[in-house]
């Protein structure tokens, strides 16, 4: 029997393959070969990500030296010292002081990792490893002591709602389709995680995907259903290769397929790949791609509990939801239900993105705050700028002012301020940021993705959109905000789906707590946040120029003028607001208004 | 340059092939509109047409779902296909400059491909990497964290 001493955890995101990861990777596993090590030094690969503008890196267990920007030339040696003669290698370590962005860093203290509690630290690819952090314990138990009753008491006693965004219950959606007449009958995971900022299922797909597997085939007994899709976006192809190799070994560990755990319940499981359409994570848009048709969501009721995927009773949760699952089994879902709040129990993983410190994946319990977030968990605002919203739920989410800041996350208290669960996406901006631009940005993904079945959403969106660019553009009217508020009224009522009613919320909340920035737009034709380029000027202050001619050198388009040692001038009229100028001067002569 | 029965040729090998390693069901038509995508690089006319004889579904059908989907191309596309992310995040992390610099260099607009057949220039769905973003894609490769200044180095990288 081998006895590996040391492991290396090489992080195989594509960020780093493409800086000559996989190089490095060649390189390394042939020196370990060369040196006889390969029962000794064992290669895993892991999602886990650290500042990737540091390049390849792994670090090396039991130690934990983290080596960076490693090159294939530098492994040879590294090896040796490392490897043969135990010696850290000091001139590759990272740097202990930098700041590094992680996705997924270790926990802050006010955590708790449920669902991503095996994130880079097991091989997704190896199902032992899963087994061993008691994998699949929770199915053993469903099929040999429960009756499909049983866990439907055990998953309504935790409270799971459903992660995706609704929080739907999860138990009454599965009793649903239980009771449902028809058959087969299926079970879908949606995986087209679409908004843009979230990427917590992928995490979990790509580092532990046998959670979901699990969490499936525990659902799939309770409802009585036999096929099962994963519909994975095509965006996460990493992804779609952990779930199709952690099918595969379920399957041959008789964990899938026919006869599970020896028992009579069988059910086969397959992943089926998007193709680029962010209403596809609309769970009759998905099932409409899965029958191989467009996208295009269809009115509801049915409901997909009684008439899903080609007619048939159908549960569709999130990868979240089915990744609790196994826990609340194993666990109990008393444990559960001691995390939250009274309507909100459990965890909920948010994935931090925008001008926030610590950028990346958290999961904590419900009922921390929004500030508690920003702060203590994300770090701050980056360069310790002011805050100046935040925006929850993805592009169809609200966008909250700093007066929310002590508002408690559940699913009731966000709908209340005007803004969504989600996905749990969460965009933090700072004070530099335009609101109206914000608002025209998220509009400008939505009309985009709009399937265009419906009257409202189809030209609806678009209507707003191109009010929202006009204002961008100094060209708002007298008027134009009236004629948003009645836009958006009528699309958030009138629409066929959530993409459509979802769609002005943007807009809505920035006009309730930003209206001010809109008027800003139209009547004074000024940008508060100084970030649209129409109603900026770029100008020189006299009194700090030296006429040094470096803005003059390197403006695009030859907008300044002046000779060396005088004061220099822009051209309103040529000038682009690239912002150039401004970031060459050494002297903080450039003064944007 | 491949004759005209060549390319025909090509294609239709390239559309049975799909069909038989995914079977022909209706069901399948996304999978195998992807697989036929991949491998020519974007979906002629002919191809649909193929499909849909071999799968007996009508042609519009087909094209109106082979154009619902962000990820297939009906045109031809070039050599290397940048993929920006201008999705908020990236937007926010310092995006709009990337994006103004990657425009700049390549000389298109969005959707465009380049005289010579170098470079098509698109945006991409959220890749879920916000956070190293701004992200691009060329091809098959991920860049994160990125600056104005590195696009012509990364660009450059490209025959």
């Amino acid at each position: 029997m081998s006895y590996i001493r040391s492991h290396v955890l090489f992080s195989n995101d594509p960020t780093i393959l493409a800086q000559g990861g996989v190089e490095v990777k060649h390189t390394l596993l042939d020196e370990i070969k060369k040196h006889n090590l390969v029962d000794e030094v064992e290669v895993i690969d892991t999602p886990r990500i650290g500042d990737s503008k540091s390049g390849p890196e792994f670090i090396v267990y039991p130690e934990g030296y983290h080596y960076v920007g490693l090159q294939a030339a530098d492994i040879p040696f590294l090896v040796e010292e490392q490897f043969l003669k135990g010696r850290v290698v000091e001139k590759f370590l990272a740097p202990a002081t930098k700041e590094k962005t992680q996705e997924l860093g270790a926990p802050t203290p006010k955590e708790v990792r449920v669902v991503l509690r095996n994130c880079g630290t097991i091989n997704p690819e190896n199902i032992e490893e899963y087994i061993a952090e008691n994998g699949y314990a929770a199915l053993a138990k469903v099929l040999t002591e429960y009756t499909p009753d049983d866990v439907l008491e055990i998953i309504k006693a935790s409270g799971l709602r459903g992660r995706g965004g609704a929080g739907f219950p999860t138990w009454l959606k599965w009793n649903l389709t239980k009771k449902a007449e028809g058959s087969p009958k299926y079970l879908i995971c949606n995986a087209d995680e679409g908004d843009p900022g979230a990427f917590m299922n992928r995490s979990v797909l790509e580092s532990d995907p046998h959670s979901v597997v699990e969490g499936m085939v525990i659902a799939a007994y309770t409802i009585g259903a036999s096929q099962g899709f994963v519909y994975c976006r095509a965006e996460y192809p990493i992804a779609v290769k952990t779930l199709n190799i952690a099918i595969e070994q379920a399957r041959n560990y008789g964990l899938l397929g026919e006869h599970i755990f020896g028992t009579d319940f069988s059910f086969e499981l397959e992943v089926r790949k998007g193709a680029g359409a962010f209403v596809c994570g609309e769970e009759t848009a998905l099932i409409r791609s899965i029958e191989g048709k467009r996208g295009e969501p269809y009115p509801k009721p049915p409901f997909p509990a009684t008439q899903g995927v080609f007619g048939k009773p159908t549960n569709i949760n999130n990868v979240e939801t089915y990744a609790n699952i196994p826990q609340i089994i194993f666990r109990g879902a008393e444990w559960f239900a001691s995390m939250g709040t009274e309507k909100s129990k459990g965890t909920k993983t948010f994935a931090l993105a925008g001008d926030v410190k610590k950028t990346g994946l958290i999961e904590v319990p419900f009922g921390i705050t929004l500030r508690e977030i920003v702060y203590d968990v994300g770090g701050g605002i980056k360069n310790d700028k002011g805050f100046k919203a935040i925006q929850t739920g993805g592009p169809m989410g609200g966008c909250l002012p700093a007066s929310y800041l002590d508002l408690p996350v559940d699913y009731e208290s966000l709908t209340s301020a005007g803004s969504m669960m989600g996905s749990g996406g969460m965009v933090v901006m700072d004070d530099e940021t335009c609101m109206v631009d914000i608002a025209r940005f998220f509009m400008e993904f939505t009309q985009a993705e709009s399937c265009g079945k419906c009257v409202p959403c189809r030209v609806g969106t678009k209507r707003i959109l191109e009010i929202l660019t006009r204002i961008c553009d100094g060209k708002g009217k007298d008027g134009d905000i009236e004629t948003l508020e009645m836009l958006c009224s009528q699309i958030i009522e009138d629409s066929l789906c959530g993409l459509g009613k979802g769609a002005p919320n943007p807009v809505v909340s920035t006009l309730k707590h930003f209206r001010d920035e809109y008027e800003a737009h139209i009547y004074e034709k000024k940008c508060p946040a100084k970030t649209c380029k129409a109603l900026i000027h770029y100008s020189i202050n006299p009194e700090n120029c030296v006429g040094c001619t470096l803005c003059a050198r390197n403006c695009p388009v030859n907008a300044i003028s002046g000779s060396p040692k005088q004061t220099h001038v822009i051209d309103p009229d040529v000038c682009i607001r690239c912002g150039i100028c401004s970031q060459v001067c050494n002297y903080d002569a450039v003064v944007v208004t | 340059m491949a004759s005209q029965t060549e390319i025909a040729d090509n294609i239709t090998e390239i559309v049975q092939s799909a069909l038989e390693y995914y079977g022909k069901k209706e069901e399948e038509l996304i999978p195998i509109l992807a697989k036929v995508n991949r491998d020519l690089g974007f979906l002629p006319q002919e191809a649909l047409e193929e499909i849909s004889g071999e799968l007996k579904i009508p042609k519009s059908k087909v094209k109106s779902v082979a154009s619902f989907y962000h990820m297939f191309s009906t045109k031809p596309l070039g050599r290397h296909v940048i993929k920006f992310c201008e999705n908020a995040p990236c937007h926010v992390a310092g995006g709009r400059e990337v994006w103004n610099a990657l425009q700049q260099a390549t000389n298109l607009k969005v959707g465009e491909t380049s005289a010579d057949g170098k470079w098509s220039l698109l945006t991409t769905s959220c890749l879920g990497l916000c956070a190293v973003g701004p992200v691009m894609i060329i091809d098959e490769d991920v860049f994160g964290n990125l600056t104005a200044d590195m696009i012509p180095d990364i660009l450059s990288r490209y025959e």
